[in-house]
């Protein structure tokens, strides 16, 4: 007995002592903050520069959507800063692993850093949590696509680069109902996740408007995403020739090849998150031919600033990027074009960036690769179009009309 | 003071450090010495440290292995945040609506303490550990089904079993508020919790838990932990006594949980799944099993550590799991017993 | 005829479950502790499985062997570094252990492999369409079934008539006892380990192959499930594992298609507390009482 009680106390005595390490690291971290010369962060310049606070889930199961967005800002800041002008930003990109309590810390880390702006959070359930946290503490925030209405209900200072959720749904609804030639829709999602129940709900509000005939619902949740044998099995039994899945593309793979091993082929039709299907390692692309998805952005794209994007990505990460990387450079671009409309210069606090911000969103217009001519609302929402994409040959194609 | 009892002096000692350690954070807070990260710590961190102390209780004190304590929690903590919701007009005091809304969850956590102990305590050892997983994953997928809503006419609740209900589908009023979404869990909470109120309610766990052990009841839990059958043959109620540890401990587990979901806006239940359970269990068994200051600081550390070091977040686990395995092979096996002992004789002998 | 099909697609989830829950029932009957890292050395297979085919281009059949291979060598390292030096401490202290090495096990995959996850392509692709195309069968639940009846046959004869086998039995019934026969209970019990974890690298390729995507926590839930099978059917025994990972396949895939989606799993739970609370020992478990 006793001797456990010392094995436990050495044991604490150790954690301790590595603690302290950790607090005077942070502590060192924190007064090296206010002159500028955080050592995590690439600075290129010496200038006075924004410092722009970047969350999204840069590890887990939805790391994709993260590292896109993050590399998509990224390149949209070493552009900026080429051009030498008087706006100059500095990123610093923080983990939250698509977990609220996570993102909350990391928001936390981010403010003790200086953050003036925040390009976040990538995905809708920590959104949900720091954006009201901006709100109070005054900091301007542009989600790149995090969808849901809630993400920007009642803020203010909350705006989004993506389209949301209901719009999402309403949209697809829509395309399936006035371009496709389908009688009976079978849906699948996800309902513990707010993304997903966002759409489906608006999805089945808009069909049954139109008198679309939904002959099946199935529901799973994070413990269930690895086996829809029985989801599918309903599905193709209630003869669905058009199943919607409003979830992200890791489920999504797992019902295209469940969907394969009994021959049921119908046709997919999929929302922003079934992006990255074709890049998750191992998977036969040839599974997902023909699925169909609404998305802003397509890397096949011939104008000259998507030709551009790619490019440059392709060179630095060695694929091709996504629709969130598109959001990620598309966020950095607003904020830069509403900080120059605004004229707000770095020396600036947070509290007056922010104001600056809110009364310059309104009246811009930004082309950017998701989207010409896009405008916002006083509310946060974006106004632009999705278009239908189509997968052919394992690559993202505009589907000929 | 030499009057006093060794396990006396060790308890007052405990009450001491969580006082010394209030005020010293409470000073350092308010001259600003914490950053905003230290400060969004120090609430979860006194939830964990009641879940430890409480978690304690049916380990370390009562024997019995629970893998599903953060099932207490989640029920403590969504029936908190339900009660904290619908009384938003009823109180408009903050810290009364606070503890009313750890008390309902207290209760709440010790019904369903009772009902899931009643029938798991007639079953011993590996089988019981399962069946408190099991319904720790019952209560997850429960909760995963329930809508609450709240209107000037009351409380409004469904059960949504096909998936395909919406909070629509509880006709509330205009005006009304949605609490809890299903799956989506509970967004869109007024955040109640403070420091100071998980100061009081640490303190108030180590009063209760402190007091049980050294009571009556409490010898007779830590009977029945060393030998049931002789404890049994003496006449103690078997029954009686590990209930008492059982409920007692989801009761604070409760409480915890309603601290735990008043501080965040959104909350899901799959946050208290089955790894959060392991992670309440690895304080308390570093922190040592039957050791109630043991559990605080292992806690405390052991939350601080990751965050304080970010950068190895990828490890933190992998470390856990280490030090976990190596903890018990110490201190449960007598060939690595034996090897310290020797070491230990040779590191004496040197030194005499 | 849906019905007919949800029935099949149970048999075939219980299949697997049935394979992982043999290992399980076999470490407990012999060694009497839960190895809760069962579930992971699942894992741990499916990703050699995954490797050796995907990077290393190699046939299916050898892929198979390397995993079985590997986790072989896995279960006996595990057993002889994490479990042996506890052979005579508390239960609790086992258990406890076993979810530390669990936890070490999908962390270390964690890191190697990354948490993103894999798709594994199905060892046998296609379906069988039977009644005029009503009714489709995967391949891949007929082999799973095909197996899963095989280990068992193979494992009945082995434990009841190899001279291995009976020392086993020996072990399970009084290890002092068989010491004293001359039998090495330690190597005894390493076997056992090395075959559960055999049967682990094996149920990880038919898992995969079912449910396509791989990652460092794939193994936790089909784990968990496989051993409330062990213990519905009566943990130690092989036909009760057998029974009990079957009729948990059925359980959960019948509700979810007729009761509940979301429930599915809590239902599933729910059964096996209401079969303890009337069977403690399972459904053919042995009850065996305490001495004092």
């Amino acid at each position: 007995m006793k001797k456990k009680n010392i094995a436990a106390l050495l044991m604490a005595g150790a954690m301790c002592l590595s603690l302290f390490a950790g607090c005077t690291k942070s502590d060192s971290q924190e007064s090296a903050t206010p002159s500028g010369t955080d050592s995590n962060v690439s600075s290129s310049s010496t200038a006075a520069q924004f410092k722009i606070g970047f969350i999204g889930p840069l590890t887990g199961d939805t790391a994709i959507y993260g590292t896109n967005a993050r590399n998509g800002a990224q390149i949209a800041v070493d552009e900026i800063n080429a051009l030498g002008g008087d706006i100059q930003f500095e990123l610093n990109p923080q983990d939250d692993e698509n977990k609220a309590e996570r993102s909350v810390n990391a928001y936390n880390t981010l403010k003790d850093w200086g953050m003036q702006m925040l390009v976040g959070t990538v995905t809708t359930t920590p959104a949900l949590s720091v954006a009201p946290l901006a709100h109070t503490d005054r900091i301007f925030t542009l989600t790149p696509s995090a969808s849901s209405t809630d993400v920007v209900d009642g803020k203010d200072n909350v705006y989004q680069v993506c389209f949301t959720d209901p719009n999402q749904g309403f949209r697809s609804a829509q395309y399936i109902d006035e371009n496709m030639d389908v009688s009976k829709i079978a849906i699948i999602y996800k309902n513990d996740d707010n993304y997903s129940t966002g759409i489906y709900e608006s999805f089945k509000g808009e069909a049954d408007k139109r008198g679309m005939e939904i002959v099946y619902t199935g529901t799973f949740t994070t413990d269930t995403q690895n086996d829809f044998a029985v989801q599918v099995a309903a599905a193709q039994s209630a003869g669905a020739d058009l199943v919607y899945l409003p979830i992200y593309y890791t489920p999504a793979s797992v019902i295209l090849t469940q969907a394969n091993q009994v021959g049921y082929k119908p046709v997919f039709f999929g929302v922003d998150g079934m992006d990255g299907i074709l890049t998750s390692e191992g998977f036969d692309p040839a599974l997902a031919e023909g699925v169909m998805l609404l998305s802003p952005f397509a890397a096949d794209a011939t104008d000259e600033l998507t030709v551009n994007f790619v490019t440059e990505y392709q060179k630095r990460h060695g694929q091709l990027p996504n629709q969130f990387a598109a959001d990620g450079y598309d966020a950095v671009y607003i904020l830069y074009k509403a900080l120059t409309e605004a004229g707000c210069t770095p020396d600036m606090t947070a509290e007056e960036i922010n104001n600056a911000l809110i009364g310059a969103m309104p009246t811009i217009s930004v082309d950017g690769l998701t989207g010409q001519n896009m405008t916002w609302a006083e509310n946060g929402t974006v106004n632009k179009d999705p278009r239908a994409i189509i997968i052919k040959d394992g690559v993202y194609t505009t589907p000929e009309s | 003071m030499k009057t006093l009892k060794k396990t006396t002096k060790v308890n007052l000692a405990t009450y001491l450090g969580v006082i010394l350690a209030f005020t010293c954070v409470t000073v350092a807070k308010g001259t600003g010495l914490l950053s905003n990260s230290m400060n969004s710590w120090l609430v979860p961190i006194c939830c964990y440290i009641v879940m430890a102390i409480s978690l304690n209780l049916t380990v370390g004190i009562s024997g019995e292995l629970s893998l599903g304590h953060a099932g207490f929690m989640s029920v403590g903590a969504f029936s908190g945040v339900v009660t904290a919701m619908s009384l938003q007009q009823a109180i408009p005091f903050s810290p009364l609506r606070l503890a009313v809304s750890m008390i309902v969850g207290a209760a709440l956590a010790a019904v369903v303490g009772l009902i899931v102990g009643i029938p798991v305590l007639r079953l011993r050892g590996d089988y019981l550990a399962i069946v408190t997983l099991a319904f720790g994953e019952i209560i997850k997928q429960l909760i995963n089904c329930l809508l609450v809503g709240w209107d000037s006419r009351g409380l409004h609740f469904a059960f949504n079993l096909d998936g395909t209900q919406t909070i629509s589908s509880l006709g509330l009023e205009e005006g009304g508020i949605a609490i809890i979404k299903g799956a989506q869990g509970a967004t869109g909470t007024v955040t109640l919790s403070s420091f100071t109120a998980g100061f009081v309610l640490v303190m108030l766990t180590l009063f209760i838990v402190l007091n049980l052990i050294q009571s009556r009841t409490g010898r007779a839990i830590m009977a029945i932990r060393d030998n049931r059958i002789a404890a049994e043959s003496v006449g103690l109620n078997i029954t009686k006594y590990k209930l008492t540890a059982f409920v007692t401990s989801a009761a604070l587990a409760g409480a915890a949980g309603a601290l735990y979901g008043l501080n965040y806006s959104n909350l899901s239940s799959s946050i208290f799944d089955f790894n959060t359970s392991i992670l309440i269990l690895v304080f308390v068994v570093l922190g040592g099993l039957g050791n109630i200051w043991g559990s605080i600081v292992a806690t405390v550390v052991l939350y601080i550590l990751p965050e304080a070091l970010r950068e190895f977040r990828d490890y933190r686990m992998l470390l856990y799991a280490i030090v976990l395995i190596l903890v018990m092979l110490v201190t449960n096996s007598p060939q690595v017993k034996a090897i310290l002992g020797h070491i230990k004789g040779k590191g004496a002998k040197s030194h005499g | 005829m849906e019905f007919l099909n949800n029935l099949i697609i149970g048999v075939s989830l219980g299949s697997i479950y049935a394979i992982i829950a043999l290992g399980y029932t076999m470490v407990y009957g012999i060694a009497k502790m839960l190895n809760f890292a069962h579930g992971d050395v699942i894992m741990v297979g499916g990703y050699i499985s995954f490797c050796t085919t995907f990077y290393l281009d190699m046939p299916v059949w050898l892929s198979v062997l390397a995993a079985v291979a590997v986790c072989t060598v896995l279960g006996v390292v595990i057993e002889g570094l994490a479990y042996r030096p506890l052979r005579q401490a508390t239960s609790l202290a086992v258990l406890i252990t076993a979810i530390g090495v669990s936890y070490f096990l999908q962390n270390t995959a964690m890191l190697i492999w990354s948490p993103t996850p894999k798709f594994y392509t199905a060892v046998v692709s296609g379906s069988l369409s039977l009644l005029g195309g009503q009714l489709q069968v995967s391949y891949v639940s007929i082999l799973t079934v095909a197996v899963c009846l095989l280990i068992m046959v193979v494992l009945t004869l082995f434990i009841s008539k190899s001279k291995l086998g009976k020392a086993m039995r020996a072990c399970s019934e009084d290890k002092g006892a068989a010491q004293l026969m001359g039998i090495n209970v330690n190597r005894t019990i390493s076997i056992t380990f090395a075959i559960g974890s055999a049967l682990a690298a094996i149920a990880g390729v038919l898992l995969c192959s079912y449910t396509p995507q791989l990652s460092p926590t794939t193994g936790t839930q089909p784990g968990i499930k496989a051993f409330t099978a062990a213990v519905f059917g009566g943990i130690g025994s092989i036909p009760g594992a057998f029974l009990g990972g079957l009729l948990l396949g059925i359980i959960e895939s019948l509700a979810k298609a007729y009761l509940s989606t979301n429930l599915a799993s809590a239902i599933v739970f729910a059964v096996l507390i209401l079969v303890l609370l009337f069977r403690p020992s399972g459904l053919l478990g042995k009850y065996v009482p305490e001495k004092v």
